[in-house]
Order: structure tokens, then C-alpha cells, then sequence
């Protein structure tokens, strides 16, 4: 006699899963060809290809460790590809209470990375030193670091980790081509120290 | 016969005499005030003596008292005798304008970092430390944040409202 239980013998629906199928850019298409411009392709690689280098000093890394597995599974948004060498990745998260003898080493990593880069602080403490307001703890990283997203929360839930890197994706994906030359993002460097 | 408070009582007041001050057992650990500049005697003697043999420093801090006038800083070590499991503490009080206070180093390797943190924290200047330096806070720091006249809250922070945050 078979076995009672047989799997995936029903036909599935999968119009409603809301998988993330990443959208064509607007552009000109006629029979073999597709016109658009080049930020617009260049955006959307980069968009769906972040590579995360988490920097994770306490609970908030441990809610992203949850953000990174299977059930929240930051994958589905093209940033599975965690980076241990900062200068492989294109966004740095920094998760957690850092003190201010740290400081000097968020700098030396965020230095490492390759330009594009993007920084999210996630949580309280990354984003303001949350309740640690104490001679011992940087108030917030973006004294140290320029910040691009603030992912409030102590510690923020998964969904709100994932909230802050569809932030970001936005950003990289309307970012213009011509910005990390500008002199707006020169001044910004500038005024933390860097370059 | 083993070892109680009493025996160590009597040891110290037969060593130092009257030198031996603030004799007290809360909880059962005694407690004893020395004066400063006997702090390594003392400890020396606790060491050195067979009865006693007080051989490991288990913690080595200090308290800040900013109403005891001349004697605002306090340096309290722990004392444990592993053989007979007692425990006791020994204090030495120094004046916060001078504070200096003889290293324990020589008597207790682990007395280095201890030092060191206990220099960071509250400034005492601990003669003769191999390496008296900041450990856990970063060096650009210019004071001693756990003094009393120091508030806790990070005074860089212009985000808070005074009011409300009770500065």
C-alpha cells in the first residue's frame, strides 16, 4: 500500500504571492531592441544587488540575524550576499550601541568601503544613543558617519529592518550617476573629516 | 582552627594598633579603614602572614564621597583567602586635591588593570604603577566621569530638551 499523504498534488494560485519581480524601466522598445538611459539600468542593478556589511554590536543585530533567515529572509530583496570585507559592500548597517571608543572603528570601516555607499542606522541607539545618554556612548553614528536611512525601534522588528533597506533601495535607485562627484556630497564628506 | 573575623581583628590591632580605624561587619564581611599611606603594610601583611594569607585581590574600586571633607575618595579592595573562604575589605581614604595612594601591583599582578580602571573612573593616582593610563574610556576624555560633580548624561548632546530630560 502507498503512502496516505502525497505533497503538491493541488495546482497553485501564484498570481497573489506578491513575488518581487522587478519592473522594466520606462524606455523605447521596438522588434529587437530596448532604448532607455543609462541611469535608469545602472539604478535598477544596483537596486536588486545590495551586498549588506552588518556591523552588529547588540540586539538590534540579533533582530537582523532574523531579517537575514528564512522566515523574513532579506533575500527576496536581492541582499542575501552578506559581505564580511567592507570593501566589497555597497551598504554598511550599523545594529546597536556604539561607544565612543568605537567610534574611531565605524569611521575605519566606512573609510574601507568603495564608493557608492550607502549607511543605514538601525534601532535607537545606532540612530541617537537611544537610552545609553552617557559620557561612555556615541549619541548616534551619523556624528561619525553621514547616515542615509534611520530605522527607528528598540530594537526595530524585523519588518522595520526591512523597511529601511526598501529605503534605501529607493535612494540607490534614483540616485543620480553625477552625485558622488557633486559638491554637495564633497561638502557632506568633508564636514565629517573624510577625504 | 579555622579562621574567623575575630582572629583577623585581633592580628591587625596587634600589628598596626591604633592605625587600624572603622572596624565593621556588614553581613559578616569585615571591614576595615587603614590609612593611606599603610595601604601596602596592611595588604602585605595580609599576605605575608601564614594565619591570615589573603593571596587574591578580587576586586580593587573606589567611591566618591564629595561631603567627607579631606577625605572625599575612597579605595576599597577585596580581599578573599582561597584556602579558608573568607572574605574581607580593606579602605584607605585620600583627599581628592592629592589624590595619591601607594600601586598594589607589586603584592598583585591583577592589581594593574584594576588600577588602571579605578585611575580612569575616578583619578586616583596610584604611585608607582608601571602604567598608569586610561583603559576602558577613550584618551581624549579630560575628566573623571564617575566623580560625583560630573552629571552622567553625554554633555555633547544639544538634541534633549533640559526640562524635560531633568539636567
Amino acid at each position: 500500500m502507498s503512502r496516505p499523504v502525497r505533497f503538491n498534488i493541488k495546482e497553485k494560485d501564484t498570481k497573489d504571492w506578491g513575488i518581487n519581480n522587478v519592473q522594466m524601466p520606462e524606455g523605447h522598445m521596438g522588434e529587437g531592441f530596448f532604448a532607455t538611459s543609462l541611469d535608469k539600468v545602472v539604478g535598477l542593478a544596483r537596486k536588486n544587488s545590495i551586498w549588506p556589511l552588518p556591523f552588529a554590536t547588540s540586539c538590534c543585530g540579533i533582530e537582523f540575524m532574523a531579517t537575514m533567515g528564512s522566515h523574513y529572509d532579506l533575500g527576496r530583496f536581492g541582499s542575501e550576499r552578506v559581505g564580511f570585507s567592507p570593501r566589497q559592500c555597497d551598504l554598511l548597517m550599523v545594529m546597536g550601541t556604539i561607544a565612543k571608543k568605537m567610534g574611531p572603528v565605524v569611521k575605519q570601516v566606512y573609510l574601507q568601503m568603495a564608493e557608492p555607499r550607502w549607511v543605514i542606522a538601525v534601532g535607537a541607539c545606532a540612530s541617537s544613543g537611544g537610552i545609553f545618554d552617557s559620557y561612555s556612548v556615541l549619541q548616534g553614528i551619523d556624528q561619525v558617519v553621514p547616515v542615509d536611512v534611520y530605522v527607528p525601534g528598540c530594537p526595530p522588528r524585523p519588518e522595520a529592518i526591512i523597511d529601511g533597506i526598501l529605503r534605501i533601495q529607493d535612494l540607490v535607485h534614483n540616485e543620480s550617476l553625477r552625485r558622488r562627484n557633486g559638491d554637495q556630497y564633497k561638502g557632506l564628506l568633508e564636514s565629517y573629516g573624510i577625504q | 582552627m579555622a579562621l574567623t573575623n575575630e582572629i583577623i581583628k585581633t592580628r591587625l590591632t596587634d600589628k598596626f594598633g591604633e592605625a587600624i580605624t572603622g572596624m565593621e561587619e556588614p553581613y559578616g564581611m569585615l571591614s576595615v579603614t587603614v590609612p593611606c599611606e599603610q595601604n601596602l603594610k596592611v595588604l602585605n601583611f595580609l599576605y605575608d602572614e601564614p594565619v591570615l594569607g589573603f593571596r587574591f585581590l578580587t576586586d580593587l574600586t573606589a567611591v566618591h564621597y564629595p561631603d567627607r571633607k579631606g577625605e572625599e575618595l575612597c579605595v576599597v579592595y577585596h580581599l578573599h583567602n582561597l584556602v579558608e573562604n573568607i572574605r574581607m575589605r580593606v579602605k584607605v581614604y585620600t583627599p581628592v586635591e592629592k589624590p595619591d595612594v601607594y600601586t598594589a601591583t607589586g603584592l598583585f599582578s591583577g592589581a594593574n588593570w584594576m588600577e588602571r580602571e579605578t585611575y580612569d573612573f575616578y583619578g586616583i593616582n596610584f604611585v608607582g604603577h608601571p602604567n598608569l593610563k586610561r583603559i576602558l574610556n577613550v584618551d581624549e576624555m579630560d575628566y573623571f566621569p564617575l566623580r560625583k560633580e560630573f552629571p552622567l548624561e553625554d554633555q555633547t548632546r544639544i538634541d534633549k530638551d533640559d526640562e524635560m530630560f531633568g539636567r
